[in-house]
Order: C-alpha cells, then structure tokens, then sequence
C-alpha cells in the first residue's frame, strides 16, 4: 500500500464521502466551535447525554477529507460511551495521533483507518480538529 | 558580438537549457514520479550560478563587512555593496543609498510601519489598503493604526478579482496618510495599475508603499517609472536565497524618520545618553547583515538579467494562459481571479475536494501546488472559500508540467467522487 492509499484508506474514504450523524438539528445547542487557524476547517458539535452516557453526537464540518471522517468515525466510537471513558478515549486517541502511544485495536475498528495520517505531521491537525472540539462540548457542559 | 547580444534579445526563452541550471528539477520523487515544481510563489527555486555565489564566498571571501580593515573584510564589503548596487540598477532606483537589504518583505514592511508611521502617522489620520494583500501587508499596519489611534481602510475587490478603482478613488481623502498596496496579488494573479494608484494617492498626500514580492521576480519594474516611496520585495522568490528582503526607499521618503533596530552598524557617533545616526542605508541596517546571501542575491539578479526579465515575463504570461485554459477545460474546476492584466499565481478550487486533499493527492504524483489561505484570510472570506489550492509558475516550468498538474487533478476527481 503506498502512503496515498494509507492516509485515504477505503474506511476513511467512506465516511467522507457518507459521513454518519454530519448535521445540526434546529434546536441543538453548539457546545464547541473547533477551528483549524492553519487551513481554516471549522467543526461545531453537539452532544446528547444521558445518565452520564453519551447517546449522540452530532455535528456541522466544513473541511478535507481526513477531518470529516475522523469526526464521523468519532461520532460513532463515543455513542453509548459514559463521559469518563469517552474523556479517556478522546485523550488516548489524539496521543495516538500524535505518535505518542499506538492505536488500539479494542477501539471501534474503523478509527484504525486513521492510522496512516500519521506519516503526514501536517495532517495529524486534520485527524484530531473533531476530537479537540469533543473534549471541549464535554467540559462545556459539565460546567 | 552586438549582434549574438540581439539575437539572444530577439529569441524566446531556452527552458530546457535553463532548467539545467535548477539541479533540484531533475528528480523523482515518490519512487518514480518527475518532481513538478508548481509552487514559484511561495519560494522560488536556486540556479547553480546562485549557489556557486554563496560557495564562493564562504570559501574566498568571508568576513564581517564595513569594519574589518584587513583583504577579506574589504572583499567581502565590497562585493556586499556590489549586489546592493547590482539591485539598485535592476530596479531603476537612482543610488544604491535608496536600496536597504533587510532579511525579507515582511521585514521592510515593518521597518516602515514601525519607523516612518511613528514619525508621520497620527490619530484620525488613515492607512488604505487593498482586500488582496498578503498578511504582511497588512498585519503591520493595522498595528500601526493601533499604535497610533489611525484607522485601517480597505479598498475593496470586483468580481473579476480586480482593484475597484472607483471605491480606491473614493477612499482616498486627505486623511489618508498611507497607501500600501501590492503590486500583482499572490492569490488572484492581478497586477495592479500601481503607477496611476501612486498618482491618485500622491495627489491627496499620501505616501504609497508597494508589495512587489510577486512582480519583482516576474517583470521588468522602474521604481523611477512609478513613482512609488517605498517598494519591497524578498531575494526568495526571484532565483535568490532565502533571508533577503529589499526596501527601495525614494530620496526623502525617511528624512526625518528616526531608526528601526538599534545597534551596530546604523549609528554615527554612540554617547552615554544619546546617539546619532548613520547615513542611509546603514541607518536602517542595524548588526551584521545577512552578507553570503545578499552576495548571492546579487548572482540572483544577474542571472534575472542574463536572461531578460521581458522574456521571462512574455513565456510566464503564455504558460499562464495554458494553465489557465487546461484548467477552464476541467469540470467542477472554478478559478479565482479572472483580471484582464495577470502574472502566474493561479488559485482554484476543485468542487468536492477541499484544497488539502487535492494537494496531498497532487504532492503524491510529484506535483507541488500549495493549498490553504495562502496568508490572505480577509481576501478569503471576500472569495467565500477557507482556503484555495493554487498553481504559480516560473522561467524554468513547462507545458509538459501543466499537463502533469492537469492529470493528476483529473486522477483526484476519480479517486474522490462521491
Ligand atoms: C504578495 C506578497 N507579499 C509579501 C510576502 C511575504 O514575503 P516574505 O515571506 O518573504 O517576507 C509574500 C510571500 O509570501 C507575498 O506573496
């Protein structure tokens, strides 16, 4: 597999071009409003919880194909998860990106796609933009 | 021998005899891919001639200039001055005291934003500039303005991605104390009518400073023709190395302007409490400048002339029109900036494919264009887009190369498609 095919992976082409849970409803609150000064990608997300259980998300995203499908991949891997493991899940992801640990397999599966973005350092930012805007919705509304 | 230097004159632009010279062209990448450098109006690349200057310093000339009373010192000032004077004529300024060699355009502007607005800048009067500007014409002196209790007026843009020249008319007044204006956009490829642009504002008292980072190293251009009192530009992207910035300054245009940096070099006599200044240019260049690139600035300049700055401009314009048709060609592709007087800086967009992708995908064939705002947010939110991918060619780019960009655009939109 060349490094093209490896950062657009099948599974990331996918959720790009059918991205899951991709829009706002009327009266969702915007929690977090994400933006990447670099290239100008710009998420809003929203979340619904229940129980200290996440039970949605949803979000609007204006940006490339790397950073649509991460948010999409991540709004499936955080549905039905409690808020701390979500917290974990966001932190242990964007580490992953970063370099700083492995992927893990245990995680939703299609989030191994992600893994070939991080031969490119200037996309890793693409990869995390959803999961940074996450990590802010959640705190934004324990407080 | 006058009539070889007229044949050579008369004839068109030997691009493969030049692209000999650009070592860097002559790659694969990606394991087997031609490297296709489209990427001119960010840096441009370096010619044997230019890299051999830089050598030739370090291995025969080097040392401090204007202080070391010793051979190297007087070899290495003189050929330092050499290249201020070689830049000077190049451009048409009258003295090579009107040439100050700063580490770039975004220095320059500075220079004159921090110096000559803090003598001349006060409250209520106005800075004017245009919504095509790059960031570093246009972040300074809106600090400026801060500084200084003035306010920031933008001229706006066409359809076409032209100057409106009749609001740019209108927002001249008697307040406006400064005009900065660029002389061809790097996003939208427009030359502005900087000579008519300085008269207007000259008329009203303003003093105009003009962005010639895209146009120096594309087309001839006489500081002495339009008039201007400040034109800037970077050795980067004319065939030069890196950490080279020209500030023309026309004679007067800092009389009464106090200093930019403090240190060594600039000052005249140094007390306890107070100093004096050098003369221009040393006045504006405090420390030990940047000598080896400057040198190889002037081998930059050199190698412009040998070649002939109409040629190069009369071969860029008919790539561009290429470039510009072979996209047009494509479905879903829409251009920026259709002014009728253009250089080879030529955004667009891909519909479906936002600008990092499509390069990502381009950079894979071996082709480089760059993508994203392109240090021009306000222009991009006028556009209506968050970034652009855009092509931008030189003297040693070729048809053969568009084709290459064109086929891996075509490959983007079937790897893409929903
Ligand atoms: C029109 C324009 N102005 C200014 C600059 C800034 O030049 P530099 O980064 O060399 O200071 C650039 C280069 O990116 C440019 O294209």
């Amino acid at each position: 597999m060349d490094d093209l095919e490896q950062i657009y992976q099948e599974m990331i082409l996918d959720h790009y071009k059918h991205p899951r849970n991709a829009e706002l409803l009327a009266d969702d609150p915007v929690l977090a409003d994400e933006e990447n000064p670099m290239c100008g990608d710009r998420i809003q997300l929203t979340c619904q919880i229940n129980d200290e259980q996440i039970e949605a998300v949803r979000y609007k995203i204006s940006g490339c194909a790397v950073s649509r499908a991460s948010a999409s991949m991540m709004s499936e891997a955080l549905q039905g998860l409690p808020i701390e493991e979500a917290n974990d899940l966001i932190e242990q992801f964007v580490a992953a990106m970063r370099g700083e640990r492995e992927l893990d397999p245990d995680w939703h599966e299609d989030l191994m796609a992600l893994s070939g973005v991080r031969k490119f350092p200037l996309r890793v930012k693409c990869a995390t933009l959803a999961w940074h805007g996450m990590a802010k919705a959640l705190s934004e509304r324990k407080a | 021998m006058v009539s070889t230097v007229e044949t050579v004159v008369q004839s068109a632009l030997d691009v493969e005899r030049i692209r000999e010279d650009f070592p860097i062209l002559h790659q694969t990448v990606y394991a087997d891919k031609p490297l296709t450098y489209l990427d001119n109006a960010a840096t441009s690349q370096t010619p044997r001639p230019v890299v051999q200057a830089l050598v030739d310093y370090y291995e025969q000339s080097n040392a401090n200039v204007h202080r070391a009373l010793h051979y190297l010192g007087e070899q290495a000032t003189a050929q330092f001055e050499a290249a201020r004077a070689s830049i000077a004529n190049w451009i048409g300024a009258p003295a090579p005291q009107n040439i100050i060699l700063t580490r770039g355009t975004t220095e320059s502007i500075n220079l004159v934003a921090r110096a000559w607005c803090d003598a001349h800048l006060r409250e209520g009067d106005e800075i004017l500039v245009t919504a095509m500007e790059h960031h570093s014409n246009w972040v300074p002196w809106q600090l400026a303005c801060q500084r200084h209790g003035a306010t920031f007026r933008i001229a706006p843009i066409t359809e076409t991605g032209e100057l409106d020249l009749e609001e740019f008319g209108r927002l001249l007044s008697e307040r406006t104390r400064l005009v900065a204006v660029t002389h061809m956009s790097n996003v939208l490829g427009t030359i502005n009518p900087v000579a008519d642009l300085v008269k207007q504002s000259h008329a009203v008292g303003a003093t105009v400073l003009i962005d010639a980072a895209q146009s120096v190293p594309h087309m001839p251009v006489d500081v002495a023709t339009l008039e201007a009192d400040f034109v800037v530009f970077s050795s980067h992207k004319m065939c030069g190395p890196t950490g080279v910035g020209v500030l023309y300054a026309r004679d007067g245009a800092l009389a009464e302007v106090g200093p930019f940096l403090g240190g060594g070099e600039m000052i005249s006599k140094v007390g306890d409490t107070e100093s004096s200044w050098a003369e221009l240019p040393y006045k504006y260049e405090a420390g030990t400048p940047n000598i080896a690139d400057v040198v190889a600035a002037g081998a930059a300049v050199d190698y412009l002339t040998h070649m002939g700055l109409d040629r190069i401009h009369a071969y860029e314009q008919e790539l561009t029109s290429y470039l510009i048709e072979r996209l047009d060609s494509l479905p879903d592709v829409r251009i920026f900036g259709r002014a009728a007087k253009r250089g080879g800086a030529v955004s667009f967009e891909v519909s479906g494919i936002h600008p990092h992708d499509l390069s990502q995908y381009v950079d894979q064939q071996g082709v480089a264009i760059r993508a994203g705002h392109l240090c021009a947010q306000p222009l991009m939110r006028r556009l209506g887009v968050p970034a652009v991918s855009r092509a931008s060619v030189y003297l040693y780019n070729t048809h053969a190369e568009i084709d290459r960009l064109i086929a891996a655009i075509e490959a983007a939109q079937r790897f893409f498609q929903a």
